[in-house]
């Protein structure tokens, strides 16, 4: 990714971001649909839009799902 | 940014339906004695072992390791333990409840790699040397050419149209590379106030620039 594509993707926002608190109260059960393979973003495409701008709440996405995903197997 | 979304049909309450694991962890963890000390015990090992797990993975990127890391974990899981004892009449079966306990230990280990960035930061969070901005997003000094009057457009759009709590965020945060998490604790504020507050400023930098004809004006409607 080169410097312009990095800066306009920074400064890109999504209208249905529902932001951090929103996001993290609903992680559970966001979480627990994608790990059954259901249909979460189109379910809760402001959550999907948060986790895809929000780098902290992406990396606990990640953590949870790797947890979910780990007791699975 | 907007409310979460509504599509879900019903009610979390109305959806509410514990799956029998959840129902024991439930009846096991509400009620006294023996019982409830040996499901806090396996609890508590559950937790360990999901924190150790999530700071394995952040750890090769933070540069913490060893017993410090292992130290993280087991606060970490400590800290969720209480949480979730202090919580248990709020999990309203949306999930399985070890997802939900999970979430716990996951947010605690973020809230405390955010404490652990202020050991060793590599520059004040407030430091203000703009002649980082151009690495911080990957422009090649070879090409300055290119680039050059668009990032003096956005530092003008920083200095000129953000509100200074904006500014502050954007120059620890993108300038200074300080962590989101990290800087909650700096400016004793929350993810979501920070995140929010970066949210218009990054709006408000991408209308300025699109005005000024630096960048395409289109990526705010959202894909």
């Amino acid at each position: 990714m080169n410097g312009w594509s990095a800066l306009d993707r920074f400064l890109q926002t999504d209208p249905r971001d529902v932001g951090c608190a929103e996001a993290t109260e609903m992680l559970h059960i966001y979480a627990e649909l994608i790990a059954a393979g259901g249909p979460a973003e189109q379910r809760y495409p402001g959550i999907a839009a948060h986790l895809r701008a929000c780098g902290p709440c992406g990396e606990d996405f990640d953590g949870l799902l790797a947890a979910i995903r780990g007791e699975q197997h | 940014m907007v409310p979460v979304d509504s599509g879900v049909g019903e009610s979390p309450a109305a959806a509410a339906r514990f799956d029998p694991q959840s129902s024991e962890w439930l009846q096991a963890l509400g009620c006294a004695g023996p019982a409830r000390e040996a499901a806090l015990e396996r609890l508590h090992d559950l937790l360990v072992r999901i924190a150790r797990g999530e700071v394995a993975r952040r750890g090769p990127r933070l540069g913490i390791t060893g017993p410090e890391l292992e130290d993280l974990a087991y606060q970490a899981a400590a800290d969720a333990l209480l949480a979730i004892t202090g919580k248990l009449s709020q999990f309203r079966g949306e999930s399985r409840f070890t997802t939900w306990a999970y979430k716990f230990v996951i947010l605690e280990v973020s809230a405390k790699i955010g404490r652990h960035f202020w050991r060793h930061p590599a520059v004040p969070w407030d430091a203000e040397d703009w002649d980082q901005l151009p690495a911080r997003f990957g422009f090649d000094p070879a090409h300055q050419a290119e680039w050059r009057e668009l990032l003096a457009a956005l530092r003008r759009a920083v200095d000129e149209e953000l509100t200074a709590r904006q500014r502050q965020v954007f120059v620890a945060i993108v300038l200074n590379g300080v962590p989101l998490d990290a800087l909650t604790v700096e400016l004793a504020s929350n993810r979501n106030a920070l995140y929010k507050t970066l949210f218009d400023a990054r709006r408000k930098l991408r209308a300025v620039l699109a005005a000024n004809g630096y960048i395409g004006d289109d990526a705010s409607r959202g894909s």
